[in-house]
């Protein structure tokens, strides 16, 4: 494989162009994660609801100040819902501390839509997260396996120097949310690339290495892992930290899919072929394409 | 009819959503699906024994990490009238029982534990909750119990029996148990626990004596440890999980 690597192209019905551009190792790696993400999300939560309290340093439990931390007090007679982050308390009534299920105030952190099982259970919220943390960890390297070997890496992902040189202007056509048509579509933006980046060399495996730390056995096997995140409940608080980051990114993701053309993307990511939308009219991106 | 059209989507879309939820709780209460889930953890146990094989110990803190607080859970006073008797003298009549696959079963005094060899540690305890708690405990360890009853060579694992019941007295099944594998028996920080933070362990903390190992969380520890027997399967023993907590479902290995 080398750098000049071309994707396979044809022709829509209509006569556009339409590029080959995600693998089926992609495809079906992306889904997985899809389903991934979400079930790690809504079990971690339940996780969490057991203890609704973030703290920093070795030990952290009720008794001692929390970073964070998700309640319910009575006040007249009624539950209210308490969200605490640091020396602010926000009154989160209805989502957060107390939240309805099948119609009567229930107390607890993440209401019963955020979680699963929905119901409390730490033991099946454990079950359903430590088998699809195993699932997404394999996915993961499947697909940067993939990443490496194909070159994908170096050519898709890695920003090349025209488009450093062109970040600022790309950051300001994000934020006017302009299209992305013509050649430009062909490739990933800078800040796409960026984006995608930070998720699979910094994200991910935080989540994972902070993940590990919470595991005494795993501190006893690689203790080291207690220095670099500074103890165990730092590594609990930066493991949510990191859980909400990737959530961003998911959903700036998807704001882009629906904003470039839902039907377009989408359908790249289960067919592979992508249709390249002419620009509408001539005018020169901000973002130069290398 | 643009807005209807998006309304139903809409109403689809979240229908869709709760579908899959209410889904994913009924996938959660099928035995099949939820042995599935569980069968990671028979993964997760074999990858930390071959990460573990060694003499790797859990990480010992200082006097000055020792938390202000170390919260008490699960049972904090045994509701059982025969721990009450134990209680009121001061642990002087109770006995530590080792039995089962041993050549040698024997009783103990709390005395004659302390008059044992001992160890002191600075440790972490993890609650599955998610909590953390600094203590230091001294006690004998396990190993050396082991050592003078002799294990018989099907003896595979090390059951503790306590004396509280959770849930109620009258549940013969809330009696709290839990076992271990030779690993972790045998592990150096493994030890029986007579005395928390310089003192005698308090009644919250399973006195007059309780387990501590190490490099698992913290239902594990198991509290109020009146017997200990060494057998080849913990399958015939209860819900036949290995556990209290385990047979509620949560992860007989609780190195994770």
């Amino acid at each position: 494989m080398t750098s000049k690597a071309k994707p396979r192209t044809s022709r829509t019905a209509d006569g556009r162009e339409r590029i080959y551009r995600h693998a089926l190792l992609v495809r079906v790696t992306h889904w997985i994660n899809v389903v991934c993400i979400v079930v790690l999300l809504l079990s971690g939560l339940q996780i969490f609801n057991a203890h609704a309290r973030l703290y920093w340093g070795s030990d952290g439990a009720w008794s001692d100040p929390a970073a964070l931390s998700i309640s319910a007090v009575t006040r007249d007679g009624e539950a209210v819902g308490i969200t605490q982050i640091g020396p602010a308390k926000l009154e989160t009534t209805g989502v957060l501390g107390v939240s309805a299920r099948d119609g009567e105030p229930e107390r607890r952190a993440w209401p019963a839509w955020a979680t699963l099982p929905s119901f409390k259970s730490l033991a099946l919220g454990r079950a359903w997260h430590f088998f699809f943390a195993w699932l997404f960890v394999l996915n993961g390297l499947v697909y940067l396996a993939h990443l490496i070997a194909t070159g994908r890496l170096r050519r898709d992902m890695l920003p090349t120097m025209a488009q450093w040189r062109n970040i600022g202007p790309s950051f300001v056509s994000h934020l006017k949310l302009h299209r992305i048509r013509g050649e430009d579509s062909k490739t990933y933006n800078v800040l796409q690339k960026i984006a995608y980046l930070a998720i699979i060399f910094l994200f991910l495996p935080l989540m994972l290495l902070t993940g590990l730390t919470m595991s005494p056995g795993m501190n006893a096997a690689a203790p080291w892992l207690l220095d670099v995140f500074g103890g165990r409940q730092s590594a609990r608080t930066l493991h949510f930290i990191s859980a909400f980051a990737i959530i961003g990114f998911v959903a700036i993701h998807v704001f882009e899919v629906f904003l470039q053309g839902p039907v377009n993307e989408i359908r790249s990511m289960i067919t592979g072929w992508f249709t390249v939308e002419p620009e509408k009219k001539k005018e020169t991106r901000d973002d130069a394409k290398a | 009819m643009t807005r209807k059209l998006e309304l139903s989507r809409r109403a689809a879309l979240l229908g869709l959503g709760a579908g899959a939820l209410s889904g994913c709780d009924q996938l959660s209460e099928q035995p099949g699906f939820r042995n599935a889930l569980q069968s990671v953890e028979g993964i997760n146990y074999r990858l930390h024994r071959l990460l573990l094989s060694g003499p790797q110990l859990a990480r010992e803190y200082s006097e000055a990490d020792i938390s202000t607080r170390f919260h008490a859970n699960g049972t904090t006073m045994p509701n059982t009238d025969a721990y009450a008797q134990l209680m009121e003298g001061g642990f002087a009549s109770w006995r530590l029982r080792i039995d089962g696959l041993v050549q040698q079963p024997a009783d103990y005094s709390l005395a004659q534990l302390r008059n044992m060899p001992s160890r002191t540690q600075i440790t972490r305890h993890d609650c599955v909750e998610g909590w953390s708690a600094i203590g230091k405990w001294k006690g004998v360890p396990l190993r050396l119990l082991l050592q003078a009853a002799g294990l018989m060579p099907e003896a595979r694992y090390i059951v503790f029996y306590c004396a509280d019941f959770l849930g109620g007295a009258s549940n013969p099944n809330g009696r709290y148990y839990e076992s271990i594998d030779l690993v972790d028996a045998f592990h150096p920080q493994t030890i029986l626990a007579y005395d928390m933070n310089d003192q005698a362990l308090p009644v919250a903390h399973g006195a007059p004596l309780r387990l501590r190992v190490e490099r698992q969380l913290g239902y594990k520890h198991a509290k109020y440890v009146m017997r200990i027997e060494a057998v080849a399967s913990y399958r015939s023993l209860y819900q036949g999980r290995g556990g209290y907590w385990p047979d509620r479902g949560y992860e007989w290995y609780a190195g994770i």
